[in-house]
């Protein structure tokens, strides 16, 4: 169970004091699917980076299953199973997507294993398993290795920032198809996505909507849904993708 | 195997890889002296009659051999300058491993200063390995000042693998090379120094035929207050296309001047340089770490990445 109480973040824009995040209070229960939407700028990529511990709170607190982690490091909390994947995924030359992905399980990944978290997300193995993260992969490549790092490191609770941020169309679909997995191989497992996609959504258990750093929505899907759909936070996915789906029908 | 002590072997392992004799030609040389010496029906090892150092001679059509040719010094204070020869004949395909383990446990500095020369014949294939390793814990510096000329025939082919990671308190690489026409030339240089360790690599490389071509790519981390110039040259006298690039990490208080410099003569001559400094990405630790590393740990597998 993830808690956060009255969770406050300010940072300087621009020579001036701005707060991103007041008095956030949430309860997350375990093996739940929870999508954070909103619009721009609501502070929902500063929570996930609250939650990982890649930005410290001003103030308030945060409970991971009882645990407090509020002054936490983010080592810490990956070991205690926290997993973030990022909006934007990091380079490194030199490192290639074995090494990558054997630092993430924390142990000697065989090439097989490796390859498995790599089908998962869409990725022919054999092409990647060698290749070095840096500029040669494009940006949907990147982004589904960085979702199979998380995959790897078989976390309890997974925070996925706007994974359909630069990813392509059939990307997109295999996409929410990992999500399902997702849920279905772990039931412990709890996912909390930032995302504007209606088809994010409509998979989700819960809804968190924030607005200018305050929870402004939070309930069931059935309930939070309805009251938001066709707002810029709940976008529709490409035209290309329904109409793919039709045909595939 | 030659009679070596345990530290010398382990200096052997440190630069050729070689846990016993290696296969083929070879030319083993400790504290001064040849120690081991083996020539096969293609390559001949002899001793310069004048001067201190080695020829080697690979006839025409040598294919799938290999040459090793590894120094180790352990004694400290011993200060020498060796010149190699490599006559390569034609169409040949040979690897040759090179480099130079010195362990300094004194008050005295050591000091080798390697003088390779290479003469490769048309249309033959050298790849070129060469480690630089020091170890020891005494105040006398570990000193490696190498110096390699490399003169390529036409449609010849060299691949150089340069690798310093550790140990080494100063060091001085000058690397020229001249290519004919349709020569190719690649090295790929890495370099780590920490401490207070100095070291500078000059590469000079000539393009003077038509359709020659050289890839240079340094790659160097500089930690503590150690300090690296590299400066990596191309000329391009005929039509041809010359790459250079230095990419280097710096830590602590580490201090690195990249000099890249291209010359064109040739209005075919298309040459290109790339150089960048800086220090870990903060984002690239904080992935790592995301993953359960320590900030040290990132760190660490970011430079081994980055110099693998």
């Amino acid at each position: 169970m993830l808690e956060l109480k009255n969770i406050r973040f300010g940072a300087e824009a621009e020579g001036r004091a701005v707060e991103i995040i007041r008095d956030i209070s949430l309860t997350i229960n375990d093996s739940k699917f929870v999508v954070i939407t909103g619009p721009n700028g609501g502070g929902k990529s500063t929570l996930a980076k609250l939650i990982a511990g890649i930005e410290q709170p001003t103030s308030g607190q945060i409970l991971f299953n009882g645990t407090d982690i509020t002054n936490m490091s983010i080592t810490d909390r990956a070991r205690l199973g926290i997993g973030f994947a990022f909006q934007q995924p990091v380079r490194f030359k030199g490192l290639t997507v074995l090494d990558l992905l054997r630092i993430a399980a924390g142990k000697t990944l065989t090439v097989s294993e490796a390859c498995q978290y790599l089908s998962e997300v869409g990725l022919c193995a054999k092409d990647y398993i060698s290749r070095e993260v840096n500029a040669s992969l494009s940006g949907g490549e990147l982004k589904r290795i960085e979702i199979a790092t998380v995959l790897a490191r078989n976390v309890k609770l997974a925070v996925f920032d706007e994974p359909e941020a630069g990813i392509d169309l059939w990307s997109f679909k295999n996409l929410i198809r990992i999500f399902e997995e997702m849920r279905k191989s772990d039931s412990d497992r709890t996912v909390i996505v930032i995302s504007h996609q209606e088809r994010i959504l409509n998979i989700a258990d819960e809804i968190i909507v924030l607005t200018d750093g305050c929870v402004s929505k939070h309930g069931y899907k059935e309930e939070v849904l309805p009251e938001i759909i066709g707002s810029s936070f709940a976008k529709g996915a490409c035209p290309k993708i329904e109409e793919g789906d039709s045909e595939n029908a | 195997m030659p009679k070596m002590d345990a530290v010398q072997l382990q200096l052997l392992k440190e630069v050729a890889d070689l846990h016993d004799v290696p296969e083929g030609a070879y030319n083993l040389r400790a504290n001064g002296k040849s120690v081991g010496r083996n020539t096969t029906a293609n390559i001949d090892i002899t001793t310069k009659t004048e001067g201190s150092g080695i020829e080697i001679h690979i006839k025409d059509g040598t294919k799938n051999e290999s040459v090793h040719i590894p120094v180790v010094l352990s004694e400290s204070g011993l200060k020498e300058t060796v010149y190699n020869d490599f006559f390569v004949g034609e169409n040949c395909d040979v690897l040759i491993v090179a480099g130079c383990g010195i362990d300094n446990c004194g008050t005295q500095d050591s000091e080798h200063d390697g003088i390779h020369r290479f003469f490769i014949g048309k249309n033959s294939r050298i790849r070129y390995v060469e480690k630089h390793y020091g170890s020891g814990d005494g105040s006398g510096k570990r000193i490696l000042d190498p110096v390699t000329e490399v003169h390529m025939e036409e449609g010849s082919t060299m691949e150089m693998e340069m690798v310093q990671i550790k140990g080494v308190d100063s060091t001085h690489r000058s690397t020229i090379a001249e290519l004919k026409a349709d020569a190719k030339l690649i090295i790929r240089e890495r370099l780590m120094t920490h401490g207070q360790q100095e070291a500078a690599s000059v590469y000079k490389v000539t393009l003077d035929g038509d359709g020659s071509s050289a890839d240079v790519v340094s790659r160097s981390v500089a930690r503590d207050s150690s300090y690296q110039k590299l400066d990596l040259c191309i000329i391009g006298n005929g039509a041809c296309s010359g790459h250079t690039e230095c990419d280097s990490i710096i830590m602590d208080k580490g201090r690195i001047l990249a000099v890249p410099s291209l010359e064109a003569n040739n209005i075919d001559a298309a040459l290109v340089h790339e150089a960048a400094i800086g220090k870990i990405a903060g984002e690239q630790l904080i992935k790592l770490m995301t993953l359960g590393l320590t900030e040290a740990e990132a760190e660490e597998q970011i430079i081994n990445g980055f110099l693998k």
